[in-house]
């Protein structure tokens, strides 16, 4: 089973990183969501997998019996896919914010604010109105 | 004691809260994040003054969790430090936001989001856990994301896709390694993996490193990871800016000392001659691109770069003094850097925009802010009397004491750079005659009250430090023992189980 | 939402929606001991007003809803801020939890604490983070 887990793990990764180094903002983003599944699923193993084992404490007993799967790993990526799930909202929420703003899809377009010497006219225009709908806070 | 411990964690959110339904009304909002930031500073330094006379390490457990089950915050000399320091800029960027932040990004909530940052940069200096610090990083992400794109301007946008984008994949790597090292150590308190990793097979312990390393590395902007930091810090209102140079690549570094000094110290000669590597190399290529540069934010953005090398150097030594100089850098290099930001806003302010060949003329209508500028530029530079020739003498002097001439030397001739690079500005900025087409005067007239004082407040401690450093360099040493205590910092989390058990936790 | 949803959808949503709006609750008192929580709880709420949004327009799950999402996250963030301070009172540490015990009979007796005011901070904000995402999303 955790040779099962590592392949797709490993399977996640390279696939995020394929998607990471294209030129496409949504293929990259493709990639963050995956490569993020990637982490949350090699957390989830990295404890070790039991399987029918829920760490209670049976009634009448003070301990846990001895193979047990453990909690914390479960807690930890609950954690992760929540924070990353709120950060995703937000990139999504960028990307159609750059599309608005440049029309384009290609990274390679996305040069002004590394450019040498010259800062392009519109870098200061705003895109929409002030304080539309780009915050999304989280709090848990 | 326990509530000191978390006021720099309560503060913040409290206020944050607190603005958010206020922020329509400027006045009072104004008047409520001042007050919050002092209030803040104040905390912070009255931890930091507990801790220096009191026995230097605190730990309080959340919730009465007893450690490794809950998590702790604990706050030795390093993290209060780093606490009072990065209050101190924030009241400077509060106040001077006061003036400089229009009105439409107030309603959107820009002071709530800061002190938002702020609970993210504290609460990851006070923690004691290391997936609790996952968290305050995400924390402070989320609040620098939204900071850095707030008022959506088609720059702002395109430098928030690179800062999102390689940010997240650091927060990626961040949490891989945090679940190979819970598979490795089965534990994740900082005091408990530091006692069982003592016995772990070091091979192993090396990836992991470098993962950290590598997430840190990221944050912290080192060679060759910190492309993303130039193409966005120059996007957004200054105060952001200066915000966003004095806080957030620090506590990259406060994250890299942290798990460099008491996790992975199973094998030095591996991981910090990389990290020395590093450092010599971000030094190097931070001031090689500012010198290429033609615009004030974007030259002080790369020398953010490159003197986070210095702190990185003196991690990478692993020695007392080294580690002094690296707190030492830390300190000095937060009040200078944002203050440098302050003053760029007023050069871009006065000519509409921060490129070097459409300003000029400076000094003959304002010489005293030329003056002032100095004073931060040659702190940055290294020039005595100022904190930066303490700092980079500490860093030199630890250097050669650990026979790392190489390294030693680029640092030196980086200090020579650095000094032509402000001096580049200066000329520019202050000193050659003015644009020949008369540049339009975005908002003439006097500088405000809100504008000037937190510049005058920054550039007088750095004048401080450099004079009276005294104080402040002991705290640096006692910090730097106190971080090669690894066994100071186990029992001191672990005895308040020892008192909390008593009680029934 | 241009097209006109379907009947199926709305007829079903006018029943569901209350119905996982009192689940929700359900779970959130339910959390401390056993599965559930205002993690969870927050999620099933926010899931009822989305089936509103989708089932019939924003505006009807703004109007049901009538507060502003981020307000329930101030409120919510609130909410577990003063019952994590509430522990000062004690002289314990931030987020201690202090426990009451409400006997309703002589056998009944109901365990209340700081935890479930913490849990029902949590519930506020997931629901309040989970609505402005989405409201914002909807809004284009």
């Amino acid at each position: 089973m955790e040779v099962l887990f590592a392949i797709m793990v490993g399977t996640l990764y390279g696939c995020a990183l394929y998607l990471l180094l294209r030129r496409s903002i949504v293929k990259l983003t493709v990639g963050l969501i995956l490569i993020g599944n990637g982490a949350n699923l090699l957390l989830f193993s990295a404890g070790g997998l039991v399987r029918g084992r829920p760490p209670l404490v049976l009634e009448g007993t003070s301990t846990v019996p001895a193979p047990y799967a453990d909690p914390l790993p479960q807690a930890l990526i609950l954690t992760a896919i929540v924070i990353s799930f709120g950060v995703l909202v937000f990139a999504v929420a960028l990307i159609y914010q750059t599309y608005r703003a440049l029309a384009t899809d290609d990274l390679d377009d996305l040069t002004t604010t590394d450019r040498l010497g010259e800062v392009s006219e519109t870098a200061h225009q705003p895109v929409v109105p002030v304080g539309t709908s780009l915050s999304s806070d989280q709090g848990s | 004691m326990d509530l000191l411990l978390t006021l720099p964690i309560l503060i913040p959110l409290t206020w944050s809260l607190v603005l958010y339904p206020v922020r329509r009304r400027r006045a009072l909002s104004h008047a409520i994040a001042i007050t919050g930031a002092t209030l803040l500073l104040g905390a912070t330094a009255l931890l930091l003054v507990f801790l220096v006379s009191g026995k230097g390490i605190e730990v309080v457990t959340i919730g009465s969790w007893p450690p490794p089950y809950g998590i702790v915050l604990v706050a030795d000399l390093l993290s209060a430090a780093m606490l009072l320091v990065c209050a101190l800029v924030s009241w400077a960027a509060v106040v001077y936001s006061t003036d400089w932040i229009d009105p439409g990004r107030e309603q959107a909530g820009y002071y709530s989001l800061v002190f938002a940052l702020l609970l993210g940069v504290n609460g990851a200096f006070l923690t004691g856990d290391l997936f609790n610090l996952y968290v305050w990083f995400e924390v402070m992400l989320m609040a620098s994301f939204v900071l850095l794109v707030l008022g959506v301007e088609r720059g702002q946008v395109e430098g928030g896709i690179k800062y999102v984008s390689l940010n997240l994949l650091a927060s990626t790597f961040f949490l891989s390694a945090t679940g190979i090292l819970y598979g490795i150590a089965g534990t994740l308190n900082f005091a408990d993996l530091s006692r069982v990793l003592e016995s772990v097979d070091p091979h192993i312990l090396n990836v992991v490193a470098a993962l950290f390393g590598i997430a840190f590395g990221i944050k912290a902007g080192v060679f060759p990871l910190f492309f993303w930091l130039p193409a966005s810090y120059h996007t957004p209102p200054v105060p952001v800016s200066a915000l966003f140079a004095g806080l957030l690549t620090k506590v990259g570094v406060y994250a890299l000392i942290r798990v460099f000094t008491l996790l992975f110290v199973h094998d030095p000669g591996w991981t910090h001659r990389i990290l020395l590597a590093c450092a010599a190399l971000t030094m190097l290529t931070g001031v090689l691109g500012a010198l290429a540069q033609h615009d004030v934010r974007r030259i002080l953005s790369f020398h953010i770069i490159s003197q986070i090398g210095y702190m990185i150097f003196g991690l990478a030594l692993l020695t007392p003094l080294g580690l002094a100089s690296s707190v030492f850098y830390l300190i000095h290099h937060i009040v200078v850097k944002t203050n440098l930001f302050f003053i760029g806003g007023l050069l871009e302010r006065r000519f509409g925009t921060g490129l070097l060949d459409r300003v000029g003329g400076l000094f003959r209508t304002q010489a005293w802010l030329g003056v002032l500028f100095l004073i931060p530029a040659f702190s940055l530079a290294g020039i005595p009397p100022l904190s930066g020739f303490v700092a980079k003498l500490l860093v030199i002097r630890a250097g050669l004491a650990a026979h790392a001439y190489l390294a030693t030397t680029i640092a030196v001739v980086v200090g020579l750079l650095t000094l032509l690079s402000m001096l580049k500005i200066w000329n520019e900025a202050f000193w050659k005659a003015p644009p020949v087409p008369a540049v339009v005067n975005e908002r003439p007239g006097p500088y405000s009250v809100q504008v000037l004082l937190p510049i005058f407040v920054l550039a007088s401690v750095t004048v401080f430090l450099g004079l009276a450093g005294e104080p402040i360099l002991a705290v640096a040493q006692r910090a730097a023992e106190q971080l090669l205590d690894r066994h100071g910092y186990q029992a001191a989390v672990f005895s308040i189980v020892a008192e909390s058990v008593g009680t029934g936790g | 939402m241009s097209t006109l949803p379907s009947l199926i959808l709305r007829t079903a949503v006018r029943w569901i929606s209350p119905l996982l709006l009192l689940f929700s609750l359900f779970l959130l008192l339910r959390g401390h001991h056993e599965p559930g929580g205002g993690f969870s709880g927050g999620l099933v709420a926010a899931t009822g007003f989305a089936l509103l949004t989708f089932g019939f327009s924003l505006e009807t799950a703004r109007r049901v809803l009538r507060v502003a999402p981020t307000t329930l996250v101030a409120v919510g963030i609130a909410v577990a801020l003063a019952s994590g301070a509430g522990a000062f009172l004690l002289r314990s540490p931030f987020l201690t939890g202090i426990w009451f015990k409400l006997p309703l009979t002589s056998t009944m007796v109901i365990e209340l604490g700081t935890p479930l005011l913490f849990d029902v901070g949590v519930y506020l904000t997931v629901i309040g983070a989970t609505l402005t995402m989405l409201f914002s999303f909807a809004e284009e």
